[in-house]
């Protein structure tokens, strides 16, 4: 058994068969990260033991003759901003280096439930802000198809750790991109699902009207698969909604005929890199001969959508972030002469500058005097973005763009400018801001060798539609294993 | 220039942070060509429109309010176990009251 390449299927009927292990299997993915992961830097940490643990469940499993649950022994990366019991969730901050979580986030719970066996926790912009994965109070991520790239960010761990064999599947999350532009960057499968599809507790929150947990898999079938068992209901989150989680793999291998895609004619003019738009325009004339109707759409509001979600996004995060005191857990510095400066000294020690920049930003959006012009503002400029999709999905079934406007960057090439950086994030916020799942699926590569990918969007709850669509595509393009 | 230095010192304030002189150079620039990007939405007419703060909810839509049961979650020993400093039970923190 090569640890390459396997899939939640292949892995299930290698232990079914009695060909490999579970404790196997994840043997041979440890050994993968303990030799890839010091160049690569996907891991921030790992779990070696309760990874095995988790695997020789599974074996117990098969040797009693019971079936083997759905994901079983699934060798996966979780973002360090999702907790795990008894594992440090850094958030890839000095504030929290040594926070140990006290429970597992429910997304946790229902993986290993259904088999996951977890490796280790992925390294992320700090707090998830970030698109590059350079924020990383700890270090930067490589990208593995070139290491003198970003692999994208917030969730560039969680992307590496897939594309280079380190993992079969991740968790990432995404509160403007941050699964699905990390996913474009390393040439795998990334779903943003749709806001309250999937349990948000014990995911450390950064933007709470925008976060979402979801897959990272090199396939979008184990997309799908993951996708399934984490959706749902969950009492611990009142955002979660009780909408029924179908079986996505159902259907999947239908022909997409008669698919009405919108292509915005916002997304596709200048600004948007050649080589970019040329894979595009080859994956949209791919979907074309597949039977799919390209549709001209209109999203009026785009060009204002960048500046709506950094205002509400910051002034969510200066909210959530007031919550790192130096008090109950994270970090403490010495030297301070009463309770403020405790504060205020400990905070300015544990934030990197992105965050220090967003609470800034976040707590000036939100003060006194500045409100209604920056904060109510940005919230009705929301449902004008809101309006635009809803109007664009009377006439379209999916919405298709690119997920970044250009193939990955050079690691130090955007982090001294952060409107730069934030403006790359173009294709995707909009999905968060309306609350529609997104998916980035794999598009070929730039000459030379950099992968693109391409985003499709539905409308809310419609993850089924998106994943069948983007299944036929990567394998009609030969974008998969 | 909508950020200037006392702004930005009262803002830092306001957010409990410290921040250098250096940090606050910095911010100042980024800060403002940040905020000139976002003045764009003032070119939108938005009299009419309502804000937006949660995207996927009607308002017919229970969301299933759960019974207000006492239940354990933590023990005092787990919930003090990341705590910087603690101690007979409690997290401490620097003197509040001051002295007369």
């Amino acid at each position: 058994m090569e640890a390459k390449n396997l899939t939640v299927a292949r892995i299930k009927s290698l232990i079914e068969r009695g060909e490999a292990s579970a404790v196997e299997i994840c043997q041979a993915y440890l050994q993968n990260l303990e030799r890839l992961n010091p160049t690569i830097k996907a891991y921030l940490h790992t779990s070696p033991e309760r990874a095995l643990e988790l695997a020789a469940r599974i074996d117990r499993l098969k040797r009693e003759g019971t079936p083997l649950p759905s994901l079983a022994a699934l060798p996966m990366a979780i973002k360090d901003n999702i907790l795990i019991k008894g594992l440090r969730s850094t958030c890839g901050s000095k504030i929290l280096e040594n926070f140990v979580a006290l429970y597992n986030a429910t997304v946790i719970e229902k993986l290993e439930a259904a088999g996951a066996v977890f490796l280790g926790k992925a390294n992320l912009d700090e707090f998830a802000m970030g698109s590059s994965t350079e924020n990383s109070a700890f270090f930067a991520t490589r990208n593995p198809h070139a290491l003198d790239y970003v692999p994208g960010g917030s969730s560039g761990g969680s992307a590496a750790a897939v594309a280079s064999q380190m993992a079969v599947a991740a968790l990432g999350s995404d509160t403007g991109g941050s699964i699905r532009q990390p996913a474009s960057f390393c040439g795998v499968v990334g779903l943003k699902p749709t806001y309250s599809r999937v349990s948000r507790y014990g995911l450390v929150a950064f933007g709470s009207s925008l976060d979402q947990i979801g897959p990272i898999a090199a396939t979008v079938k184990d997309t799908a698969q993951i996708l399934r068992v984490i959706a749902g209901k969950d009492p611990h989150d009142a955002t979660s909604l009780a909408v029924a989680v179908p079986d996505y793999l159902e259907g999947i291998e239908k022909p997409v005929k008669d698919l009405k895609i919108g292509l915005p004619r916002e997304y596709f003019r200048a600004g948007l890199s050649e080589v970019v738009k040329n894979k595009i325009q080859a994956g949209l004339r791919l979907l074309e001969t597949l039977g799919c109707q390209m549709v001209e759409i209109e999203l009026p509001h785009t060009d204002y959508a960048i500046a709506t979600y950094y205002v509400i996004a910051m002034a969510e995060a200066s909210s959530n972030l007031a919550r790192f005191d130096g008090v109950r857990y994270g970090l403490r510095v010495r030297g301070y002469s009463n309770l403020s400066g405790m504060y205020r000294e400990t905070r300015d020690a544990g934030f990197g500058a992105e965050v220090k920049r967003r609470i800034v930003l976040g707590t000036f959006v939100l003060s006194s005097g500045y409100y209604d012009a920056y904060y109510l503002k940005a919230q009705k400029v929301r449902t004008l973005i809101k309006q635009d999709f809803e109007k664009a999905f009377e006439k379209v079934d999916v919405i298709i763009s690119p997920t970044s406007p250009t193939p990955p960057f050079r690691i130090g090439e955007k982090s001294n400018d952060p409107l730069a950086m934030y403006l790359s994030d173009i294709f995707t916020i909009t999905a968060n801001l309306v609350g529609i799942p997104g998916i980035s699926v794999p598009c070929g590569t730039t000459p030379e060798g950099l992968p693109v990918g391409m985003q499709i969007l539905g409308k809310h709850f419609d993850e089924p539609r998106l994943l069948h669509l983007a299944h036929i595509f990567e394998q009609a393009g030969g974008f998969t294993l | 220039m909508k950020i200037g230095h006392a702004e930005v010192e009262y803002v830092a304030k306001l957010a409990n942070l410290a921040i250098t002189e250096e940090e606050k150079r910095r911010f100042i620039d980024q800060l403002n060509s940040i905020l000139e990007y976002v003045e764009q939405l003032n070119s939108l007419n938005t009299d009419n429109v309502e804000p937006t703060a949660q995207v996927v909810y009607a308002s017919e839509q229970d969301l299933g309010m759960r019974q207000d049961e006492p239940r354990v979650t933590f023990s005092q020993e787990e919930s003090l176990s990341n705590g910087p400093a603690t101690g007979a039970g409690y997290f401490k923190v620097p003197k509040v009251i001051e002295e007369r």
